[in-house]
């Protein structure tokens, strides 16, 4: 195969790619972004700002195990080195906060075995746990009201009229701000984080879902008219099914936008789930914890997305649009 | 050739349209006006249409792009209000959509979530009629239009004509009194379409159907109709309502009667009606830059 006709086959303008090329790209997206944490965190040259004592010589505030600034730490040898006294050994090292991938990957496992710190305190999987929790019933209470609400604005000129302006208003506004009365309001446990993730989710919902029913093709609704269906059924028999497999497609968006809110709602009232597991690892500087943690969220996220993209497909067979993505 | 006048008719016909006009009348369309108020003021879309259309009796409606034939037949459905006028169905005036007017778009329209059969059902079901009746009833409409083997088929697994011959079965199970069909074979490839024409004289044939067909092409309105309805743009009027001299049943041979030409001939003229000078004069031969480089001359 030519040169060039490899790199058509990679490169064709908005053309598919085989199954294995895409299997390839996928793994590649994921690998790239290892590589480079790979190359900063074990290629001395690239990086590496800090110093690692291990022999602290004669520098009198040196001790093992400490990171010193590369320029600070040259300095040091240099004056030890012009006054004769023992001169300190260390190797290259990056800051505190960015942990290599083998300690990040390590950190996987033990964030899960390590008892918590506190007697109080608890296990990660406990936090995580919580945290399902809370995004969940956020995501259900704001759908509980914001789908049917977002169906009926899209059926409806008269609903949309009567919300959208107002939802499009406090869409604008940052759920975090609603922290504080939240607290006031709900108390300052379970009940204010899920009213946050309730108010970031809730308004964006609304409108997309009302935009979605919108698109729905009007010729069904008139082609069921001529069939004698009447209103309340053409929403019921039509509208509804008509849209399912858009409105799944938006509610896993959806939930993808909850979960960004997770972590704004646990700092407020006192701190919970992975939010509370994630600075108490920071303030001990655990940071290989830290971006364990942030990693599992991220693993969840997707996860729960894949296996809700898989079920999509089998539900709606019938959705051509739906088969032909991803 | 000599063709005979569009008017001449063999006395075949002429008793099969005495037949016609003494059955009972099914649709009449009084003074119909539709106007459209839009920002910029008011267009007259249709003006003070009439016509009737008798129990079984197979009507084209053409016309240019814009004469207003979509509106009328959107009217007639009750998809659309108009202005002012009078459309009776059995003698009662239209108010809405409803089952007793079928209609066939051109889009297809089928539901996307629902099989083919339950797709025929939907109307039986809308109208509060039991499963198991609706089923058997699906069942008998889609062995009629040839589609009983595709029956837990979805839309999507279906080519244009199928999925039409579904609208078609859809629509009759309901047993209404007329068919609107808005151009239903206007998407189809000339051969697909030439077998729908052929499938719907033999459905029309054989059950009790007043069909109201929208088209642009001149040879499907002859070939499928009683009578055309001929409509002019600007405002939407009727232009003349001609009676097709060519006999029944009809078949793809008739293409070249003499009967079949003198009409066509008609509808030439009162659809592209000879300007003094074209708008769109093609510019050829002088000012085209030749690009060929071969020798030799094609013609």
């Amino acid at each position: 195969m030519s040169m060039f006709s490899w790199f058509s086959g990679w490169f064709a303008v908005r053309q598919e790619l085989t199954p294995n090329r895409k299997k390839v790209i996928g793994i590649a997206s994921f690998l790239l972004p290892i590589l480079v944490w790979c190359a900063i965190s074990y290629v001395p040259f690239i990086w590496h700002p800090m110093v690692m004592i291990e022999e602290p010589g004669d520098v009198d505030y040196f001790q093992v195990d400490m990171l010193i600034d590369k320029n600070t730490f040259a300095e040091e040898s240099a004056n030890m080195r012009a006054a004769h006294k023992a001169i300190p050994q260390g190797y290259p090292a990056n800051p505190i906060y960015l942990p290599a991938p083998h300690e990040v990957a390590k950190a996987l496992y033990t964030a899960f075995v390590t008892p918590p710190a506190q007697q109080d305190g608890q296990w990660l999987h406990q936090s995580l746990w919580h945290s399902i929790q809370i995004i969940f019933w956020g995501f259900v209470i704001s759908s509980l009201i914001g789908v049917p609400l977002g169906i009926l604005s899209g059926t409806y000129t008269a609903i949309s009229r009567l919300n959208e302006p107002f939802v499009e208003f406090f869409r604008y506004l940052p759920a975090p701000a609603f922290g504080a009365l939240a607290v006031a309001i709900l108390g300052i446990y379970d009940g204010p984080k899920i009213a946050v993730i309730v108010i970031g989710t809730f308004f964006q919902q609304v409108l997309v879902i009302a935009n979605t029913t919108r698109k729905l093709d009007y010729s069904l609704l008139e082609a069921a008219m001529t069939l004698g269906t009447n209103k309340f059924k053409l929403l019921t028999h039509v509208v509804i099914p008509g849209i399912l497999p858009d409105l799944y497609r938006d509610q896993r968006i959806l939930l993808g936008w909850a979960w960004t809110y997770l972590i704004v709602s646990e700092l407020i009232g006192t701190s919970s789930g992975i939010t509370w597991f994630i600075t108490q690892q920071a303030r001990y500087q655990h940071f290989d914890n830290v971006y364990a943690a942030i990693f599992i969220i991220g693993f969840i996220g997707l996860g729960t997305d894949l296996i809700l993209a898989q079920l999509g497909k089998r539900m709606f067979a019938w959705d051509k649009s739906a088969n032909k993505e991803s | 050739m000599h063709l005979p006048s569009y008017l001449t008719q063999s006395d075949a016909v002429k008793t099969r349209f005495d037949q016609l006009k003494s059955r009972e009348v099914i649709l009449e369309v009084k003074d119909l006006t539709k106007v459209y108020k839009t920002a910029k003021g008011e267009t007259l879309a249709l003006k003070n249409v009439n016509f009737k259309t008798h129990r079984r009796e197979f009507v084209c409606v053409i016309g240019a792009s814009g004469c207003g034939k979509s509106t009328l037949i959107r009217i007639l459905a009750g998809l659309e209000p108009h202005t002012s006028g009078e459309v009776l169905l059995d003698n009662k005036p239209v108010k809405g959509p409803g089952r007793d007017r079928g209609m066939v778009f051109q889009g297809y329209t089928l539901f996307p979530w629902l099989s083919v059969r339950k797709n025929v059902m939907f109307g039986l079901q809308m109208n509060n009629i039991g499963r198991e009746e609706a089923e058997r009833e699906a069942d008998l409409w889609l062995e009629l239009v040839g589609l009983d083997k595709f029956a837990h088929a979805y839309p999507h697994e279906l080519s244009g004509g199928m999925k039409q011959r579904v609208a078609i079965a859809r629509a009759l199970v309901n047993q209404p009194r007329i068919l609107l069909m808005d151009e239903p074979f206007g998407a189809l490839d000339a051969q697909t379409r030439a077998k729908m024409q052929a499938h719907l004289l033999e459905i029309w044939r054989n059950i009790d159907i007043t069909i109201l067909f929208i088209t642009h092409d001149l040879d499907e309105a002859i070939y499928l109709a009683d009578r055309i309805l001929v409509l002019k743009a600007h405002p939407g009027e009727v232009q003349e309502l001609i009676e097709v001299p060519v006999s029944r049943p009809r078949s793809a041979m008739q293409f070249n009667s003499p009967e079949f030409i003198a009409t066509k001939a008609r509808l030439e003229a009162l659809i592209h009606p000879p300007k003094e000078h074209e708008e769109t004069e093609i510019p050829i031969q002088q000012r085209m830059i030749r690009f060929v480089n071969v020798q030799d001359n094609v013609e």
